[in-house]
């Protein structure tokens, strides 16, 4: 069993469509699963539909989402207050220092991000690249173990096939509550999933029924 | 925000006339959309917080594709597409066009105070 999972990512709801399940299954089996989230998604093109935030009420909003959503999932929160879509502009090495030194007061026995090159929205290669590197600053003896995500169209052509494969359906209501706390992103997010489908929970399960991660062999 | 009143919003405009205000200005489709249709290109631009000071402004335009042109002494800053519009509680004037699903496809933002970093 795992002593505690952090998991990191930069936008508030990336959890939620990325990893929501298997949160779920790592709390029910009383795990402690602490949330790194990068940004305040403050760059976000879905404003709800019909629209209800704009520009400048959009990172309240997602902030308010994001801790909703948290407690669906009941896992700790921390914001590292990185903006949206600068995270690869920022120093790699100093987003590592500053997540090496979190990971190193947590001391997990799992990290989760995203593939530094195969997780197509260029603040989920940033963050997850200095991830990467601060789980490789940490020394050998009290390294957690990484398992990053890919969600390019091609990363199984690049990468092979993830060898952690989980069938989350057990933990899809939770899942399902985890997306629809991010009210303003829901529906955009999932829409544009599949344009054929209108129900949102029929895309979900049609999309998000197994939730699938690489082990980062350092 | 509510659909752009052309009227009102030309208002709104002369009230920062030379003045130095700060703009939001903003195009963007995505940074999926490519991810979900191979054939269209990731396309986006913004700036927040420049400072500028503009002596001439209109908007122009019908519907929901409204246009706004501001003159500065050495340029123009300029946004197409904006159709809905707000004046928030500190004052700025906010526009925005957004596709039918209600994403964001432009904004034109103008304060007196800078926006949130």
């Amino acid at each position: 069993m795992e002593k505690h999972v952090v998991l990191i990512y930069p936008h508030p709801d990336d959890e939620a469509f990325g990893a929501s399940g298997t949160i779920a299954k790592f709390r029910n089996e009383g795990v402690p699963v602490t949330y790194l989230c990068g940004t305040l998604g403050e760059m976000g093109r879905n404003m709800g539909n019909p629209t209800f935030a704009n520009r400048e009420t959009l990172p309240e909003i997602r902030k308010k989402e994001l801790i909703d959503a948290c407690n669906v999932l009941d896992v700790d929160l921390h914001m590292l207050g990185y903006r949206d879509k600068t995270l690869e502009f920022e120093s790699r090495q100093e987003i590592a220092e500053h997540l090496k030194g979190i990971l190193e007061e947590i001391k997990p026995s799992l990290v989760i991000t995203h593939h530094p090159e195969q997780a197509v929205h260029p603040d989920h290669n940033a963050l997850g690249a200095a991830a990467v590197e601060a789980v490789r600053l940490i020394d050998e003896s009290e390294r957690p173990k990484l398992w990053v995500q890919a969600i390019s169209q091609n990363h199984v052509e690049v990468l092979g096939d993830p060898d952690i494969v989980l069938d989350i359906t057990p933990f899809f209501k939770t899942k399902m509550d985890t997306i629809l706390a991010h009210r303003s992103q829901a529906q955009g997010v999932l829409g544009s999933m599949d344009k054929e489908k209108v129900d949102m929970e029929e895309i979900a399960k049609h999309r998000l029924g197994t939730e699938r991660f690489y082990t980062w062999n350092f | 925000m509510e659909p752009i009143d052309i009227n009102k919003v030309q208002t709104e405009l002369e009230r920062f006339l030379n003045k130095d205000v700060y703009v939001h200005l903003e195009t963007t489709n995505g940074a999926y959309a490519s991810h979900f249709d191979e054939k269209a290109y990731n396309v986006g631009a913004f700036i927040r917080n420049a400072k500028v000071n503009y002596n001439h402004a209109k908007i122009v335009g019908s519907g929901n594709a409204f246009r706004v042109g501001l003159k500065l002494d050495l340029g123009w800053v300029y946004a197409e597409g904006v159709s809905q519009y707000e004046v928030d509680e500190k004052n700025r004037l906010l526009m925005a066009g957004h596709d039918r699903e209600g994403r964001l496809m432009v904004a034109l933002e103008i304060s007196e105070t800078p926006f949130k970093n």
